[in-house]
């Protein structure tokens, strides 16, 4: 069905035209607040319906683009739409995670509510947008945009210190998109076209390909983030709302790892191999640098944060792996954290509903009041850790196998992870929830409730679910993979 | 027979699912019964596949239920393997889960969640059934990070208790050190032989066997790298010396839980992996040696340090360790039938001695410490029996003369003799065959030691004040350890008298005791003997110039009494020093010589891993978040320019708002700029 991207895209615009439709016309107060939550639970739904459409419908033995989109528009620029095995899977992650935000959000934002619905939702069109933009220009115009509604996310429905968080947001976001901005004129200028399929067979000249590849990758390792930008993060985390950070966390993180597949390995394919030692230096330090900070922090969500860049550095290692297995491992870890980060920032946030702070030693012995919630904590915990079973596994052992075929030192180094994420992620969950209450605020503190129950089962069922069927996902993402790696190795060859 | 397995493996999942997540729904007893119920079938499912295995003919077969993870030639199945070997271990591991279900209705009565304990024993059951029936090595490594995710949550199943929790977190954490090494190994393996099969991987061994890899900078033999990388996880897993200082800790969990997993089964999943991979350890003779080293040095450290134990779990936990050495240094020497089959009977008598230490602890409400025992053999006529059968078992006594002997003694005597078989070629293996001999005498001693303090002498469970003051600070710990239930209402109430456990606990006991009689005898010519080969069918692999099993048989009669006669020693010296002058014991403790505190401090290895890597890893992880997040990379980067910029933007006053117009500003004129480029050159190119 042609149009069907433009549809999944732009459908939450019409959320947001009713929202704003009743912010002039309805009077203001509870009514209106709880009518904008209803238009973007069922915006949002639907748009997850259209993405199931999209990925059943996707035909996982072409290894090209698919529900191709083109209109002409000015001056040789088009609006060019469509979606491969690498990006497809993406459309549903962040159309299955945006139903839940707005849930997650129900009861606790209580000031500018329609703004911040129509923030959320013109979020989901950017950032949809950003999969499927077949054309420089747009996707450019899609990957910036997107931090508008972010930063405002941030800035306006943030913690106490959303100042110094949203600055220094900005200051890291700007640095990689002038350079990315400056490489994508230079990119036209040379090829003549700003059509990504052409340009992914369009050989640059290897000295410019040096230059053009350390202006993406200064993006998009801002965006991921790699070590040593990754400090905005942790900062970004702990202001922005419960649902800001499943977003920031769950896609917004991937729109780097996916900008080194989608731009970086097929149009600079020999840059990418002459890079390759210094990605996987970065990675590895991202991995066991992170995982010792994330060790010593003291607050919930910081921690989680700091995990987070860990578990992005097995993405990058991946990437570069320029195998199979590292590819497929980096797509799956990609889709895996946004399930199971998402889960552990809403987890977080259960608690900070309740308590409103996120000082670890201000917890401990919550299992004793909230079953559930330990329960489910712990499933995202070992999620997070990497066990077997969970999501989390299957894309770490598949981006160590990967960088091992490329570098034995770096899957040496990579799979001390292993022994660091249980160590963080262990003695978080322990002094979290284990032992007995002693903090008297705690002792009238109540489990989950239903609403709650409703975000957390479906990523629950996710995580164990591509955790065990994980070749559901290899199923669609094979071919554009194959195609991606036959290609890097025969630019490289030749 | 496809659907039986399935049906075997499936069961205690079911079971698992069922207690923990409607546990509080169906309640207490219902979850005891579906899961102890759906136990009780996989074992009887087991024993019909290991009569089948060992008497029908049974020909080796896999069943393949999913895809798991298939990336290229990177192929994984869930699947159940069965044959010689994981027939063994489904008997081993449903008879002591089945029997630990049971066991648990009368040890756990007291408990408020009962449901999430079985849940968890059953859990723990499917992952180790799945990884004893694994056709490749990601299920492999499913079940035994399965394995390890059941062992912490058991650990810490009384997480009111720090002890219990940190206790825990060790167990995982080491155990992922092992994994770590283990993980390599995989990719060794997957990179070397592009697959990850068993069946597809071991045709490939002997035609690699003088090939050479190149891992992390260094060439070395194909091989042997893969077996030492995989060698690291079983080390973890099996509590061998370096990564051995989770199991003590482990005894933190409840009793029932220390029998099944950190005596019977879990901890024997390295041995089985290596015996599994038997295929590839043969064409690795240093990774063999290493095995063998480990294995010795494991045995008898162990075995030192429990000589000076007084928690009566710990004492047996340290007798795990040295009796998981026993079986590394066998496979090690070659001789991977009598490994498996020291698993088979120690499974049965440690069982046994873990649930009778449970039965004591339950009977003495919740008191662990040896030194106040003493002269229970009357309170307790029952477990008294059972634990002198398990004792008799795990010293090995038996007359070599006649060869009829408790369940020990067929498997460490075959495991002795096999050493000084390979001994006469192989340094690592003779050091092996002396250190297993001295083993063998330092495990009568602290066997019956334990026996002794506990069921002999005289009693000291009336007079509460008088003990444990003589070295109360080393021994902080040790009273924390407390196998209490969670509530402490009766805890350390020395009013009462010891009483024997009720049925639900002592019929596991019988039934384990009949195995500590009677496994060795049974067994012994299908594992080792004539018929070995016959009954593993191609399980085990036995390298060309491997003989061992055969060689042993010329073992000359000073080999074959020399068990005997050190086990017997040992047995003097406990009577001499516990019973004919009681109160030696104790005295030699209060003078704490070196040698003493050495041993009583397990060699110090807790002290050493919390002073280095402990230590290390806080320090780094402050200095990198302090000192480079912070300082460095934020003092030169983004707050460096704010600094600036802040000072600024509070004369305007409206910070962050300004922030977003800014940066939208700088995207406008950042597209403004592009469409004019592009517009120029395309017209330049029209």
């Amino acid at each position: 069905m042609s149009g069907l991207l433009s549809l999944i895209t732009f459908l939450p615009m019409a959320g947001v035209a009713a929202i704003l439709a009743l912010r002039f016309l309805g009077q203001p107060g509870e009514a209106r607040d709880t009518a904008s939550k209803w238009i973007a639970l069922a915006t949002t739904l639907a748009t997850f319906a259209l993405s199931v459409k999209l990925t059943l419908d996707f035909d996982p033995a072409n290894p090209g683009f698919q529900f191709m989109e083109e209109i002409p528009w000015f001056a040789g620029l088009s609006y060019r739409m469509a979606v491969d095995g690498i990006s497809v899977l993406f459309v549903p992650l962040t159309a299955f995670l945006l139903p839940l935000c707005i849930i997650a959000s129900w009861k606790t934002i209580e000031k500018r509510v329609l703004e911040y619905m129509i923030a959320f939702l013109i979020l989901e069109t950017l950032v949809i947008g950003v999969f499927c933009a077949l054309d420089l220009v747009l996707f450019y115009l899609f990957f910036e945009a997107g931090l508008v509604p972010m930063f405002l996310i941030i800035g306006i429905w943030g913690g106490k210190n959303r100042v110094y968080a949203a600055f220094k947001f900005f200051l890291y976001t700007l640095l990689g998109s002038v350079l990315m901005l400056a490489a994508i004129l230079a990119m036209i200028g040379i090829s003549g076209t700003s059509s990504i399929p052409e340009l992914m067979h369009y050989p640059f000249d290897p000295a410019i390909q040096t230059w053009l590849w350390l202006a993406f990758f200064a993006s998009f390792a801002v965006k991921m983030p790699m070590w040593p930008v990754h400090t905005w993060l942790p900062d970004a985390h702990v202001e922005a709302p419960t649902a800001g950070s499943v977003i920031l966390a769950g896609i917004l993180l991937k729109m780097g790892g996916y900008g080194l597949m989608r731009f970086s390995i097929p149009m600079f394919p020999q840059a990418s191999h002459l890079f390759t030692p210094l990605v996987f230096a970065l990675s590895v330090i991202a991995i066991i640098y992170t995982s010792l900070v994330a060790f010593r922090q003291t607050d919930i969500k910081k921690l989680i944060a700091y995990s987070s860049v860990a578990h992005m550095g097995f993405v990058t290692m991946g990437i570069f792996s320029g195998n199979v297995q590292g590819e497929q491992g980096a797509i799956f870890q990609m889709l895996s954290h946004g399930v199971i980060a998402s889960a552990l920032f809403l987890c977080v946030g259960v608690v900070y509903d309740r308590m409103h702070t996120r000082e670890i030693a201000f917890y401990g012995g919550l299992v004793n009041r909230m079953p559930f919630y330990a329960a489910v904590f712990m499933l995202f915990t070992m999620g997070n850790v990497g066990l077997p079973g969970t999501s989390g596994f299957v894309g770490e052992i598949l981006t160590m196998a990967g960088a091992y075929g490329a570098s034995t030192w770096t899957a040496l180094f990579a799979a001390t992870g292993v022994i660091l994420s249980a160590v963080y992620a262990l003695s978080l969950y322990r002094r979290v929830i284990f032992g007995e209450i002693t903090n008297p605020a705690l002792a009238q503190i109540t489990d989950l409730d239903w609403r709650e129950m409703v975000v957390f089962t479906p990523l629950v069922l996710s995580t164990l679910y591509l955790g065990v069927q994980p070749d559901v996902v290899f199923h669609i993402t094979g071919a554009s993979v194959d195609a991606l790696v036959g290609a890097w190795r025969a630019a490289i060859a030749g | 027979m496809q659907q039986l397995v399935t049906i075997l493996l499936l069961a205690p999942l079911l079971g698992a699912l069922i207690a923990g997540l409607f546990g509080r729904r169906i309640g207490d007893l219902a979850s005891q019964s579906v899961t102890t119920g759906l136990l009780l079938l996989t074992c009887g499912l087991s024993w019909y596949v290991f009569g089948q295995w060992t008497w029908g003919g049974l020909e080796p077969f896999t069943v393949h239920l999913a895809p798991f993870i298939n990336v290229a030639d990177f192929q994984s199945n869930w699947s159940v393997r069965i044959d010689g070997l994981s027939a063994v271990m489904l008997v081993v591991v449903t008879t002591v889960s089945a029997l630990v279900h049971m066991y648990s209705w009368g040890y756990m009565a007291e408990d408020d969640s009962r449901p999430r304990f079985f849940a968890y024993l059953s859990l723990f059951t499917f992952a180790m059934l799945a990884l004893v029936t694994a056709a490749d090595f990601m299920q492999l490594f499913f079940g035994w990070e399965g394995v390890g995710l059941a062992s912490y949550l058991l650990i810490g199943f009384w997480f009111k208790k720090p002890t219990a929790n940190a206790a825990s977190i060790k167990a995982f954490v080491v155990n992922r050190v092992g994994d770590f090494g283990f993980a390599l190994g995989i990719m060794t393996v997957f990179w070397a032989y592009g697959t990850i099969q068993f069946a597809e991987l071991f045709p490939l061994i002997a035609a690699s066997a003088s090939k050479s890899w190149t891992f992390a900078g260094q060439t070395l033999p194909l091989v042997d790298l893969a077996c030492v990388l995989l060698f690291i996880g079983a080390m973890g897993k099996s509590a061998q010396f370096f990564l051995h200082t989770w199991l003590p800790d482990a005894m933190e969990g409840p009793t029932p839980v220390s029998a099944l997993i950190h005596a019977a089964t879990m901890v024997t999943a390295g041995v089985y992996m290596v015996c599994l991979l038997s295929p590839m350890f043969e064409y690795a003779p240093m990774a063999r040696n290493l095995v063998t080293l480990i294995g010795a040095i494991t045995a008898l450290f162990a075995a030192t340090v429990g000589l000076a134990q007084n928690d009566i779990k710990r004492v047996i936990a340290y007798s795990t360790c040295s009796q998981l050495g026993y079986m590394f240094f066998a496979a090690g020497v070659g001789a991977y039938q009598a490994a498996m089959f020291h698993l088979f009977t120690h499974a049965f008598f440690k069982a046994l001695l873990f649930l009778g230490a449970g039965s004591v602890i339950h009977g003495m409400h919740h008191e662990q410490d040896m030194r106040r025992m003493g002269g229970l053999w009357k309170h307790l006529p029952v477990t008294y029996a059972v634990m002198t059968i398990g004792t008799l078992a795990i010293t090995g006594f038996g007359i070599p003369g006649i060869d009829l002997g408790f369940a020990g003694f067929y498997s460490k005597d075959t495991i002795i003799e096999a050493a000084w078989a390979a001994g006469r070629e192989n340094g690592f293996a003779y050091f092996a065959f002396v250190v297993s001999l001295l083993a063998a005498g330092l495990t009568a001693f602290y066997s019956w030691r334990l026996a002794f303090m506990t069921f002999h002498g005289t009693p000291k469970w009336g007079e509460h004040a008088e003990h444990g003051h003589d070295d109360h600070h080393a021994d902080a710990h040790a009273h924390a350890a407390h196998d209490d239930h969670g509530h402490d209402d009766h805890a350390h109430g020395h009013a009462h008298t010891p009483h024997e456990s009720p049925l639900s606990m002592l019929v596991p006991l019988l039934v384990l005791a009949v195995g500590a009689l009677a496994a060795g005898y049974v067994f012994v010519e299908n594992f080792v003997g004539e018929e070995q080969a016959e009954f593993w069918r191609g399980a085990i692999v036995n390298g060309p110039h491997n003989h061992v099993l055969h060689e042993m048989h010329g073992a000359p009669p000073w080999v074959i009494w020399a068990p005997l006669a050190v086990s017997m020693t040992g047995l003097a010296i406990a009577w001499w020093v516990y019973i004919a002058r009681e109160g030696m014991g104790a005295r030699i403790a209060a003078r704490r010589g070196p040698l003493w505190t050495f041993l009583y401090n397990k060699w110090f290895f807790d002290e050493l891993y919390d002073a280095t890597f402990v230590r290390l890893a806080r320090f780094l992880g402050d200095l990198f978040w302090k000192g480079g997040d912070q300082k460095l990379i934020d003092g030169f980067g983004p707050d460096g320019v704010s600094a600036v910029s802040l000072a600024v933007g509070k004369r305007t006053g409206r910070l962050q708002t300004g922030y977003v117009y800014h940066y939208a500003f700088v995207m406008l004129l950042g597209v403004a700029g592009l469409l004019s480029f592009a517009l120029y050159a395309f017209s330049r190119g029209g």
